[in-house]
């Protein structure tokens, strides 16, 4: 070991602790050489261990696909399964630093059913090195990853012309590809392009000057990396700071912890929490290191403020003069991260920093052709696709455009039945309500409908003896799918009675006419997305099938109360019961007129024994069990 | 305000970055999940893991147990290391350790490396999650130790059996983590994910966390077993044939069960030493535990049937 010197080492540490952080991804098309690059980089920078080198070697022997050489990409193609295939299948991540600075790299994949991973990588890194091999020049997926580049706000561009050592070193093809490069990147909004050509390979231009590439007096790879500027713009930005988790240890102390996601917040600055529009000052701001006078973009602190104001986890605390907008409607570009294609309409749940909302695509207004930039009309956004669409949450969310801030702008999307991630957007612009009254790119139907209702449309049909309890078990029922934010509507044997069925009397011929109307009632409510509960004691099986009939499979849920005649009859709430066998109640079921059970209803309640909360409780967990709710 | 920001943009520094990443991700989980856990391996990562959790939920205790698997086979200077440090925290300490195992007499020595971290570690480890029904665990692991980690998200969602399905990973953007899990799954949240072995060591410096003292050369009894030096650390050891300890001058890169983890010769005796040490080692971390040698891979495999 060398003589350990401390002043030395002290002069290091410090060294160390001044470096900056450069975080960038490698993507390309496959067997462009990313991997090779990145695997020749921590190389270069000795940033190996001996064992993983003699690892490596074992490993080129038995899998490699360059001969008797070490093959670079073996290292960062980590999971078995790619090593198999030669491919890289996922986002991986390196480390490696300079003298100047420390660097994360991810390495992403080049297949296109993998975009998404390069999404993932891009939304984290300052800087992209995009590969192209010299062989074949810039092709589909060189657009597509920068435009997904673009799109997520990389604004540094490398664009590394890779295997020029099969092209012979030739400076025509590197003008050749890089012209063919500018002209489609002018659409895109980076800041910076820095052409290289090199040999992933054998290392020029990598960290070192190629000598076959005397023509070129650009920086090599590590140099432009060092050096370039890529400072976060975050801390000029308006003050933005999610709050993340109420910190109570006590009474006497109530603190919002959180990520400054931009700006600086300083005690006695004047705050609002961007939603409710309540306004507070801050004072103090606590860490488990004292208590500092402000906080800037990045930092993790906790915040309390002087006046007791309603604030949870997933409220935006900001700068009261500059404040952020607060909508429900938006206008957004999505990528696609799932087989399963995009349903306009559907309820997905959206995370947009600390805030989980959930809402729907009401609008596909194009999707992007990555090739041509050129907008396309479309009626479904498959994996891999990027799209421009009208968004509408369930309640109103403090957002900026994510080209303003992408800590405040950017949201995944998450499908609630499968909790998969299966999109990401960023938002453009908020939509007045009224410029979004236009729903139409698809055509509504029942399963839409009941989709931006957040549940299955259907008809709950009670049936039972007077007095059985159908009623009460209804209204319970519907109280609580209204809690829970479902839509929904009663239809009483009484209340349509009064109105729609006046006409109406007792007779056979009525009966069936009572239930008929009252079926296609609810298959109308059906038709607007609610849940409709039906309570009639409907004592025909034929009437029943009727109903069942006129709605769709699925959609009509048979819900026996079964209360055995004397227990209705003694309850007798109206005092039918006793009318009937005074004979002033002709026809009444039960007395003079039979009641059919029902042979397979989807529910049996036991509406003598059990009391009617529990019998709304079943009802509800048949509902959800099924997929109602 | 914004006129001194004019003047002197002032940036955070590499360490107060991952230290910011750390926390963020720390309050996300306690903050979405409702019953999560710190899994407390006792090294040096757990001890920056901790240290990140104090810091994370301050002035409050952090609002989760810690759990140490413990397979009976920890250096002893572990455990008490282990108990003094979750009574400094504030934290609950739970100890779970795989009594059939136990039962069954399964031992490094007597079940080979393999089965015996299967056995003691991973399948004790499912178990206690299953038995207190934690829907996160927090891990130490970080990306730049191994290949298969280095493709890990930083929320790994488990299934039911606690198996991780590395090709099916959820997409990870910006630091907006997804959270949802049905009952019996759960995620594993990896906060170190983006920090280096020499972050760690610069990080436990600059803030003087406590680490168990075997990271620290001193003379210890040590025997030379295929190719690396394995510290007799109790009587239960059983030395073959030829094998005689002899007290050597050692420390150790990573932490975990004593006929598992080879130390390394070193005068290191203090932690800036280490530090310097490092800068110039040429064997990476993981090469100390024996456990990942059997075959290229081997890493990926455990961890789809639930090792962290």
């Amino acid at each position: 070991m060398d003589n350990f010197d401390p002043a030395a080492f002290a002069e290091y540490l410090s060294r160390q602790e001044r470096k900056d952080l450069l975080r960038f991804l490698t993507c390309g098309s496959v067997d462009d050489g990313k991997s090779t690059l990145i695997g020749r980089l921590l190389y270069d920078t000795k940033l190996l261990f001996e064992d993983q080198l003699a690892t490596l070697q074992k490993d080129s022997t038995k899998h490699g696909t360059v001969g008797e050489d070490i093959d670079f990409a073996l290292l960062v193609d980590g999971l078995e399964a790619e090593r198999e295939q030669g491919i890289t299948i996922d986002v991986a991540y390196r480390f490696f630093a300079t003298e100047k600075r420390k660097f994360i790299v991810a390495d992403t994949p080049g297949h296109e059913q993998y975009t998404r991973n390069m999404a993932t990588g891009a939304s984290n890194a300052d800087l992209a090195i995009i590969l192209i091999d010299a062989r074949k020049g810039v092709l589909t997926q060189t657009r597509r990853h920068s435009y997904i580049a673009s799109l997520l706000g990389i604004r540094n561009v490398v664009l590394a012309i890779n295997k020029i050592d099969l092209v012979d070193y030739s400076k025509d093809v590197f003008e050749t590809i890089l012209a063919d490069y500018n002209s489609f990147s002018s659409d895109l909004a980076f800041e910076t392009i820095q052409p290289i050509p090199m040999s992933a390979r054998f290392g020029d231009n990598v960290t070192q000057r190629g000598d076959k590439l005397t023509w070129y007096d650009g920086p090599t790879l590590l140099e432009h990396l060092e050096t370039v500027d890529v400072r976060s713009d975050q801390i000029e930005r308006p003050l933005r700071f999610p709050v993340q988790w109420v910190n109570r240890p006590n009474l006497d102390f109530r603190g919002y912890s959180g990520t400054v996601a931009s700006g600086t917040v300083s005690v006695g600055e004047e705050l609002v929490v961007a939603a409710s529009g309540r306004t507070s000052t801050v004072k103090s701001i606590v860490t488990y290191d004292g208590e500092k006078e402000s906080a800037i973009a990045g930092e993790a602190v906790t915040v309390t403020l002087a006046d007791e104001i309603d604030i949870s986890r997933g409220d935006l605390l900001c700068d009261a003069s500059q404040r952020p907008e607060v909508a429900d409607q938006f206008s957004a570009h999505l990528i696609w991260m799932h087989d399963e294609p995009l349903v306009p309409g559907r309820s997905y749940q959206f995370k947009i920093g600390t805030k989980s909302v959930s809402g729907s695509v009401t609008d596909i207004k194009y999707n992007v052709d990555v090739n041509t930039f050129q907008h396309l009309a479309a009626k479904k956004v498959g994996l891999n696709e990027v799209s421009v669409v009208n968004l509408s949450f369930r309640e109103p969310i403090a957002f900026d455009p994510y080209v303003d801030n992408p800590a405040t702008g950017g949201f995944i999307v998450i499908d609630r039945l499968s909790n998969l991630t299966v999109g990401a957007g960023m938002i453009d612009f908020a939509l007045r309500r009224a410029a979004n009254i236009h729903w139409q790119a698809v055509d509504l139907d029942k399963q839409r409908r009941g989709e931006a209702l957040g549940q299955r449309p259907a008809v709950i049909w009670l049936t039972g003896l007077s007095g059985a309890g159908k009623s009460t078990v209804s209204n319970l029922v519907e109280k609580r799918l209204f809690s829970m934010g479902k839509h929904t509507y009663l239809l009483d044997g009484d209340n349509v009675r009064h109105g729609l069925n006046r006409d109406l009397g007792f007779t056979e011929a009525d009966r069936v006419e009572n239930i008929r109307r009252v079926a296609e009632t609810a298959r109308l409510f059906v038709d607007a997305g609610l849940i409709v509960l039906c309570s009639f004691i409907s004592p025909f099986r034929s009437e029943r099938r009727m109903a069942r009939d006129i709605l769709d499979p699925g959609e009509f849920v048979e819900v026996f109360v079964d209360t055995p005649l004397h227990v209705a009859e003694k309850r007798d709430p109206k005092g039918l019961y006793k009318k009937a066998r005074l004979g002033q109640i002709k026809n009444f079921t039960g007395i003079d007129s039979p009641y059919e059970r029902p042979e397979n209803p989807e529910i049996t309640l036991a509406g003598a024994t059990t009391s009617p909360e529990v019998l709304a409780d079943q009802v509800v967990e048949y509902l959800r069990e099924n997929g109602y709710i | 305000m914004s006129a001194s920001l004019a003047i002197e943009a002032p940036e955070l520094t590499h360490l107060q970055r991952l230290e910011a990443e750390s926390i963020h991700i720390m309050r996300e989980v306690a903050a979405e999940f409702r019953n999560p856990v710190m899994l407390y391996s006792i090294g040096k990562d757990s001890s920056v893991m901790l240290h990140l959790a104090k810091k994370a939920f301050y002035p409050s205790p952090p609002p989760f147990p810690l759990l140490h698997v413990d397979t009976t086979w920890k250096f002893r200077e572990m455990i008490a290391f282990r108990d003094q440090a979750a009574k400094d925290a504030r934290m609950d300490l739970i100890v779970h350790t795989n009594q059939e195992g136990v039962k069954q007499g399964v031992t490094p020595f007597t079940h080979g490396a393999s089965v015996y971290t299967n056995i003691m570690k991973t399948d004790a480890l499912k178990e206690a999650l299953t038995k207190y029904g934690f829907d996160a665990a927090f891990g130490g692991a970080r990306r730049d130790e191994e290949k298969s980690r280095a493709k890990e998200r930083i929320f790994s969602f488990r299934t039911e059996n606690h198996g991780w399905d590395p090709k099916n990973q959820r997409p990870e953007l910006w630091n907006v983590y997804n959270a949802r899990v049905r009952k019996g799954e759960s995620i594993r949240a990896f906060p170190l994910s983006n920090w280096t072995e020499l972050d760690i060591w610069q990080y436990i410096l600059k803030e003087s966390i406590p680490i168990v003292p075997l990271y620290l050369a001193a003379k210890r009894p040590v025997v030379h077993r295929d190719g690396q030096l394995i510290m007799v650390d109790d009587d239960r050891m059983p030395l073959n044939e030829g094998e005689k300890p002899e007290m050597r001058l050692v420390r150790f890169r990573t932490l975990g069960c004593y006929p598992l983890t080879a130390a390394m010769e070193s005068p290191a005796a203090s932690l800036p030493e280490i530090v310097h040490e490092m800068l110039i080692a040429r064997t990476s971390e993981r090469s100390g535990r024996l456990i990942d040698h059997d075959e290229a891979g081997s890493m990926e495999k455990k961890k789809r049937e639930g090792y962290f």
